[in-house]
């Protein structure tokens, strides 16, 4: 048997574990050595998993080899692998930019990483809709960690909203399971799939409120109009290093809405069919109109960086709820670009920050700032890159996107989408000309902080990463023409599914 | 017996939002608390448990769900306990630890100010 599908768990989980009890006895330099191994490990296992599905197309595990009815299936396609490298490579970058320092400073910190790249990983190759709820919660506890080690005053704060928010979004997220399970007595997505389409009409009416309450429950993890306002705050008062990881979070509702909505209430799904795109498409764009707003409005470079998150986040519903596959490729690479690009910029505005001293990422007070050649320089690309201006990552992201917009939606969309790009462009001009540019040409007597190698490798290898996926557009759209495919094709999974037996355990009478 | 169960989880989940929806933590905390059991009821009513029909095989009776409840839900119910027995660990420390650093139990982090709000709440 393959036990590929089951590693992007498992070796974070067994990092994690293993450096809780190192952190007791050992130096903080052991710690980062396991870490840095426990990444490598990952890294290896998600390129070969990338590798591996574009061979086989889908891989089933059936975890305790118990048949797929009765078990926790995990199942493995293009999107999977994706976004499970995505994650990986928003790591590591991350796990370096920690390791400059911050690390020292949260209880922890090693540990609750892992565990959340364990509980990410799991979210996004399970099968299982209950499992697919027991890894939101191991990510969210984890992040709950992360977010609160060492933190005071107006963290603690943001920290009561999003943990309390959250909290109540699983309890609803219980709430659908509990529905859906009465109704059609499974919890395998898949199968759940094939029942959907088989229910008799007089159950309709519960699968879709439960429906309804799961689609609610993705769009509050994904920040999705009325139930994103625990996020800019969330994310502005996160640790540096942290926030640049959180980016993928809201990426993971979206996942699970894409993910849950093409499989299980997509075409073949009678009359439920295509039940979320309907709602998501207007209230996607009404995200971005004032998530654009938020970029221009905002007092604090952070702030505005959380409303890029939002932004992203809103174009992806817009992306995704078009339903078409060329617009859910151009979705899929949008996506990882969105999660890079907006990383780095979270990274550099701590770094920012720490230049600026006392006047921290404050727009408003235009302050000096020591050494801002290098600052300014990534801060531009990062810029060009997430406004979607020609030739980095962004650009080719939206121009796809734009691409796929089917004609009778194609006035309101472009100009939502375009309108949009306008108001980062202005907003982070803004923020550049404050922060860099309208600033004292003499020096001021505070000397320069101490900005570490470490920090602006992270940021750079950031960057690399969106340059990389301007580059390979090619190859990499390729791929996630593939995977858009492979997910409207529902048939395909319910027969591999039902096909796969266990190969050790007698079949069940 | 249905209704009985039905209006529990109603009454339950209703009188959780109210206090989710209050503006001192320990309200929200109980409030969190309450709709997890509501939540827990659901699933477990979700099995459609019967009386007499235990989740457990007996020698001698056809091992179909006609003789027996199904022993998911109740498994899943066990689950979401504990997450929920969790959380409300976490969010009671979240809790002391913003009254002791901000020096209020107001979910802002702040006491609203009367005068401005047209007196009294």
């Amino acid at each position: 048997m393959n036990h590929l599908p089951v590693l992007p768990v498992l070796v974070p989980l067994v990092t994690g574990a293993l450096l809780l009890l190192l952190e007791r006895r050992h130096r903080m330099s052991i710690q980062r050595i396991w870490a840095w191994l426990g990444m490598l490990a990952m890294l290896a296992v998600s390129v070969t998993l990338l590798v591996q599905v574009q061979r086989e197309d889908l891989l089933v595990y059936l975890l305790g080899d118990w048949p797929a009815k009765l078990g926790i299936t995990l199942m493995v396609d293009r999107l999977s692998a994706l976004m499970v490298l995505t994650t990986t490579l928003l790591a590591i970058p991350c796990l370096m930019y920690a390791c400059a320092g911050w690390d020292k400073r949260a209880l922890h910190f090693h540990a609750l990483f892992q565990m959340q790249l364990a509980g990410l990983n799991g979210a996004f190759l399970t099968g299982d809709l209950f499992n697919l709820f027991v890894f939101f919660e191991v990510m969210l506890i984890a992040s709950y960690g992360l977010l609160l080690s060492g933190a005071r005053g107006a963290r603690i704060k943001a920290g009561m909203h999003y943990v309390v928010f959250n909290i109540a979004a699983s309890v609803v997220f219980l709430m659908a399971l509990g529905l859906l399970y009465g109704m059609l007595g499974t919890l395998n997505m898949t199968e759940m799939a094939a029942r959907i389409a088989a229910a008799p009409p007089e159950r309709t009416m519960l699968i879709h409120a439960g429906a309804g309450l799961l689609l609610l429950v993705f769009c509050a993890k994904a920040a999705l109009l009325p139930l994103y306002l625990w996020l800019p705050e969330a994310y502005a008062r996160a640790p540096a290093a942290v926030a640049a990881l959180f980016t993928v979070m809201t990426k993971v509702g979206l996942y699970a809405i894409l993910r849950v909505y093409t499989l299980m209430f997509g075409e073949a799904a009678g009359p439920l069919a295509n039940l979320a795109w309907d709602w998501l498409l207007p209230a996607g764009a009404a995200t971005i109109v004032l998530a654009a707003l938020g970029v221009i409005g905002a007092p604090r470079l952070r702030i505005a960086v959380a409303y890029l998150v939002l932004l992203s986040a809103g174009t992806l519903f817009v992306a995704f709820s078009l339903a078409n596959p060329g617009a859910i490729s151009a979705g899929l690479y949008y996506l990882a670009h969105s999660v890079f690009v907006s990383a780095s910029l979270f990274l550099l505005a701590d770094i920012i920050q720490r230049h600026r001293g006392s006047n921290g990422d404050y727009l408003m007070p235009i302050a000096s700032m020591p050494n801002k050649t290098l600052p300014a320089a990534l801060f531009l690309v990062a810029a060009v890159s997430i406004a979607g201006l020609p030739p980095l990552s962004g650009f080719i992201g939206k121009l796809q996107l734009l691409n796929s917009v089917p004609e009778s939606q194609l006035a309101w969309i472009w100009a939502v989408i375009l309108g949009s790009s306008l108001m980062t462009i202005i907003g982070l001009s803004r923020s550049g000309t404050r922060l860099f540019w309208r600033i004292d040409a003499s020096p001021s007597d505070a000397e320069a902080p101490p900005v570490r190698r470490a920090e602006i490798g992270a940021v750079l290898l950031l960057l690399a990463y969106g340059i990389a996926m301007t580059v390979a557009a090619g190859p990499v759209l390729r791929y996630t023409n593939a995977a858009a495919a492979q997910l409207l094709d529902v048939d395909t999974y319910i027969q591999t599914l039902r096909q796969t037996d266990p190969q050790i355990r007698e079949p069940s009478p | 017996m249905e209704f009985a169960i039905a209006s529990a989880i109603g009454v339950l989940a209703a009188s959780g939002i109210y206090l989710l929806l209050r503006a001192r933590t320990f309200d929200v905390i109980l409030g969190l608390t309450l709709l997890s059991y509501a939540t827990n009821l659901l699933i477990f009513a979700a099995g459609r448990p019967v009386v007499g029909k235990p989740p457990v095989l007996r020698d001698g009776v056809a091992q179909t769900l006609a003789n027996y409840s199904d022993p998911l839900p109740q498994a899943l119910v066990l689950t979401a306990i504990v997450i929920a027995f969790a959380m409300t660990a976490v969010t009671v420390v979240v809790a002391m630890r913003e009254h002791a650093d901000l020096h209020t139990d107001h979910v802002d982090g702040e006491e609203p100010d009367d005068d401005a709000r047209g007196g009294g709440r």
